[in-house]
């Protein structure tokens, strides 16, 4: 695993701020993924944790502050530089977004398709050995609808490093996963970032599997990262939202109750 | 007294919130539209997209559009021989069948039929993969959904349509032959030596191609954008579709009336 700082960050955000119109989702986030890393972003639904996610991958603009990968800013980027840039980097998104309408095997040769001119049968070599290498070669005839959900999220992993891009950003691919499609979808994603020498960042609420797999984790909460460290320094920590998380507690520094009054104001008769 | 004022303000709070709506709506299908010429290149360069959704939008819409048409020309000929051989014109009847049919049936009731199957079918393709994120995840390909999967279904489309138009017009003639002719025993020499003399090329059967060139244009953007502007839930989706074919079939009986009224005016 790389720990250490290898020159210049591949991705880098500082004093990111984000906002949908009035709502301020982002606040001054900071935040940078080294050569090789596998960095997990945490939170609990609706932090702003994927939000962070499109950022990097151009779909929004931040409100302020600088988004870098690989040196350049991609808020500043149009439609053909940011074409540019997503080439060589791939996208896990939630439930796979396999396309449903053609095969395993059109779906991770789309990409191929799209962007090279290689003749069919280096097309078909690497495709097979895309899906050889998320244990799927034999499926590749299938069509999506026919794969289990941890089978479709394999091949949509197959689909995102067709390219071998440099960076790989996962939005929650634990997600309504059973316990051994996990830990598979887990593997892959620390083998696959090895051996393309790519980076990767992941969206993830699921502690147990990203501390076994990740270099670095970063906690966000209410649009600011609360606390950030390597698997070891989480599970050491004493901080009271990273303690509240990895314990999965109902009640902390992320509160049960959705703000309300004072039950004893509605005891009285006082209606909202 | 104020509550009075207060529901006439309210009432043209509407109002104004309708029209500002729709206003916007109408810009960015505007805008939309833009977006999809200036995307159009890869449907010709990479002409089999553009085939393929020839093939779902025309080739399987053949079946409802000969089916219906032959119909509507067997209506058509009933009608036509009751009530002109009260007027001892009863050989005519091939005219008015096919007048009929090019002029305004084939186009419009083709165009509403094609809203139906294969606009709807567009809509909930596009609304589908945009609430799968299939279309955000080819946008993080680096793949334009707008070219590749909007555009060759637009394009698909709108050549679709005059063939199809044409093709309900023939069946209705046919159908309309096949009943007065050879069911009720009209001439046959008559029944097509009027239809001859009466139907001129340009004036009748282009200004009809137009027609259906025209509403194969507005059905097919309709289609393509309620889809790509739909809420990406099933809710969204199932709202889309119904958006497509009512919009699709008032934007076609209002087109066809503004068209008629340039085009056949007496000559």
């Amino acid at each position: 695993m790389i720990t250490a700082e290898h020159g210049a960050p591949l991705v880098s955000l500082r004093d990111v701020r984000f906002a949908y119109g009035e709502r301020s989702v982002l606040r001054g986030i900071d935040l940078s993924v080294h050569r090789g890393q596998v960095v997990a972003i945490m939170g609990g639904s609706g932090c702003g944790k994927t939000t962070l996610l499109r950022l990097i991958g151009g779909q929004l603009k931040a409100s302020s502050g600088v988004v870098e990968v690989d040196g350049r800013d991609v808020g500043k980027m149009g439609r053909s530089d940011l074409y540019a840039m997503r080439r060589r980097m791939g996208m896990l998104f939630q439930f796979g977004a396999l396309f449903t309408d053609i095969s395993v095997f059109d779906n991770v040769a789309f990409p191929l398709r799209e962007h090279t001119n290689l003749p069919p049968s280096m097309i078909s070599d690497l495709v097979l050995m895309k899906l050889q290498a998320v244990g799927l070669r034999g499926a590749a005839s299938l069509r999506p609808g026919e794969l289990s959900g941890g089978m479709a999220r394999r091949v949509a992993l197959a689909r995102a490093v067709a390219l071998d891009p440099m960076l790989i950003l996962y939005d929650e691919p634990f997600a309504g996963l059973d316990p051994i499609s996990l830990g598979i979808v887990g593997q892959l994603i620390r083998r696959l970032n090895d051996a393309l020498g790519a980076s990767s960042v992941m969206v993830t609420h699921d502690v147990h599997e990203s501390l076994e797999i990740v270099d670095y984790i970063y906690f966000v909460s209410e649009g600011r990262i609360v606390a950030q460290g390597t698997p070891d320094e989480i599970r050491a920590s004493s901080d009271p939202f990273v303690h509240q998380f990895v314990n999965a507690e109902a009640d902390g520094p992320v509160p049960f109750h959705y703000p309300a009054p004072p039950i004893d104001s509605l005891l009285q008769g006082v209606r909202p | 007294m104020n509550a009075f004022f207060g529901g006439i303000v309210g009432g043209l709070r509407h109002i104004g919130k309708l029209t500002i709506d729709g206003v916007w709506r109408l810009g960015f299908i505007t805008r939309f539209l833009f977006a999809l010429l200036l995307a159009s290149g890869q449907s010709v360069r990479r002409i089999h997209l553009t085939i393929r959704e020839l093939y779902f939008s025309g080739v399987l819409s053949l079946l409802i559009i000969i089916v219906s048409g032959l119909f509507v020309g067997l209506v058509l000929g009933l009608q036509g021989y009751d009530i002109l051989q009260r007027y001892g014109s009863a050989d005519a009847v091939g005219v008015m069948v096919a007048l009929s049919l090019l002029r305004e049936l084939g186009p419009v009731i083709a165009a509403l039929l094609f809203a139906s199957r294969a606009g709807s079918a567009i809509t909930a393709e596009i609304g589908l993969m945009k609430a799968t994120e299939q279309l955000k995840a080819m946008d993080m390909m680096a793949v334009n959904p707008i070219a590749r999967v909007v555009a060759p279904r637009f394009w698909g489309g709108v050549l679709s349509m005059p063939l199809l138009a044409a093709l309900f017009s023939a069946m209705g003639i046919f159908g309309g032959w096949l009943i007065t002719v050879v069911v009720i025993g009209v001439d046959d020499g008559a029944f097509w030596s009027q239809m001859q003399a009466a139907v001129e090329f340009e004036y009748d059967v282009m200004n009809g191609v137009i027609k259906s060139f025209v509403f194969g244009a507005v059905v097919s953007l309709i289609a393509v954008f309620e889809g790509y502007d739909c809420e990406p839930t099933a809710e969204g989706v199932s709202r889309a579709i119904t958006r497509t074919v009512v919009t699709s079939a008032l934007a076609i009986l209002a087109l066809d009336f503004v068209l008629t009224s340039f085009m056949f005016r007496g000559q």
